[in-house]
């Protein structure tokens, strides 16, 4: 349990939701290839919305 | 231009990592005695190398586009975590990273230790030295094999991990005191923003998805994390002032 723990924090740290809305907006690159669209600009533009989303529940939280 | 940046961003991350480690064994060596202390330093490297001895051949036999989407997922995950974090202290929200306070509370929590002897070892200082070296190194060693296994340069990433791992401990043994004069919020922000450039360029790469240019996209990939990050820490900056006022 302590190894799973560690590697969790390892990888995820201390906010889950960021890590999950990286592998939704891989699953969703990998589909839209598979759609035929080369959506190489989808990761961009997701890893901001996910790092201001995450930046903005942590400065709630300091204030 | 790749390799140049493989290397800098190996050896930025694993600079920051041993700065770490380095302050440990300091403080497990001074409290503790170095024998203790540098006997758990060379345990925890000699675990190290076979960890990465071990991972770093095997990760060749997985093809390149499913190693590129999962490190890739994995750099991005672990780099948007840096990435925050550097924000956050860069705009308040965060105390900085404070090298000296670290090794004042790692001494004296190794004074108040009980006196226990195993193997010849003063064993809180041994486990001190190796637990602190082991969970660094981790961290190196994920980027050493991370960084260029991706890139099929394993060994880029070795040399930019061992020319920082030189680097510091010469300082330190000559400085013989926390390197609390090391730029290290810099340059954890900066490690900060090239896993998460890695990342991003080598997880759409993985998922199928072809940039613009190929590798010559990476410079405007690291130009776009940057001015994320710094779009940020103003915006942060200037919610947090009038919170202040």
């Amino acid at each position: 349990m302590r190894f799973l723990r560690f590697w969790w924090d390892f990888v995820v740290g201390d906010d889950w939701r960021a890590a999950l809305g990286v592998v939704i907006a891989l699953g969703a690159t990998a589909g839209l290839v598979a759609a035929g669209l080369n959506a190489w600009w989808l990761m961009p533009v997701a890893v901001a919305a996910v790092l201001f989303a995450s930046l903005r529940r942590e400065a709630r939280k300091a204030s | 231009m790749t390799a140049a940046f493989l290397v800098a961003s190996a050896f930025l991350a694993s600079a920051v990592e041993f700065v770490e480690a380095l302050t440990i064994v300091l403080a497990a060596g001074l409290t503790r005695g170095w024998r203790s202390s540098l006997t758990g330093l060379a345990a925890a490297t000699v675990v190290l190398a076979a960890i990465v001895a071990v991972l770093g051949p095997a990760l060749k036999h997985i093809p390149i586009g499913a190693l590129r989407l999962g490190v890739g997922a994995l750099l991005l995950a672990f780099g948007l975590q840096w990435l925050r974090k550097a924000i956050l202290r860069a705009s308040g929200y965060k105390a900085l990273h404070d090298e000296d306070a670290i090794f004042a509370r790692e001494a004296e929590e190794a004074r108040a230790a009980g006196s226990e002897v195993r193997a010849g070892l003063d064993w809180y200082g041994f486990t001190l030295s190796f637990k602190g070296v082991l969970l660094e190194g981790l961290e190196v060693a994920f980027i050493v094999i991370t960084f260029g296994s991706t890139q099929g340069r394993i060994d880029l990433a070795a040399i930019g991990a061992g020319a920082a791992l030189v680097l510091v401990a010469v300082v330190g043994v000559v400085v013989h005191a926390p390197l609390s004069r090391v730029p290290e919020n810099t340059m954890k922000f900066a490690v900060g923003v090239m896993l998460t450039t890695f990342g991003i360029f080598w997880s759409t790469e993985g998922a199928g998805a072809h940039w613009p240019g190929d590798d010559a996209s990476l410079p405007g990939v690291l130009a776009f994390v940057i001015l994320l990050s710094f779009g940020a820490v103003t915006l942060l900056k200037r919610r947090r002032e009038p919170a202040l006022a």
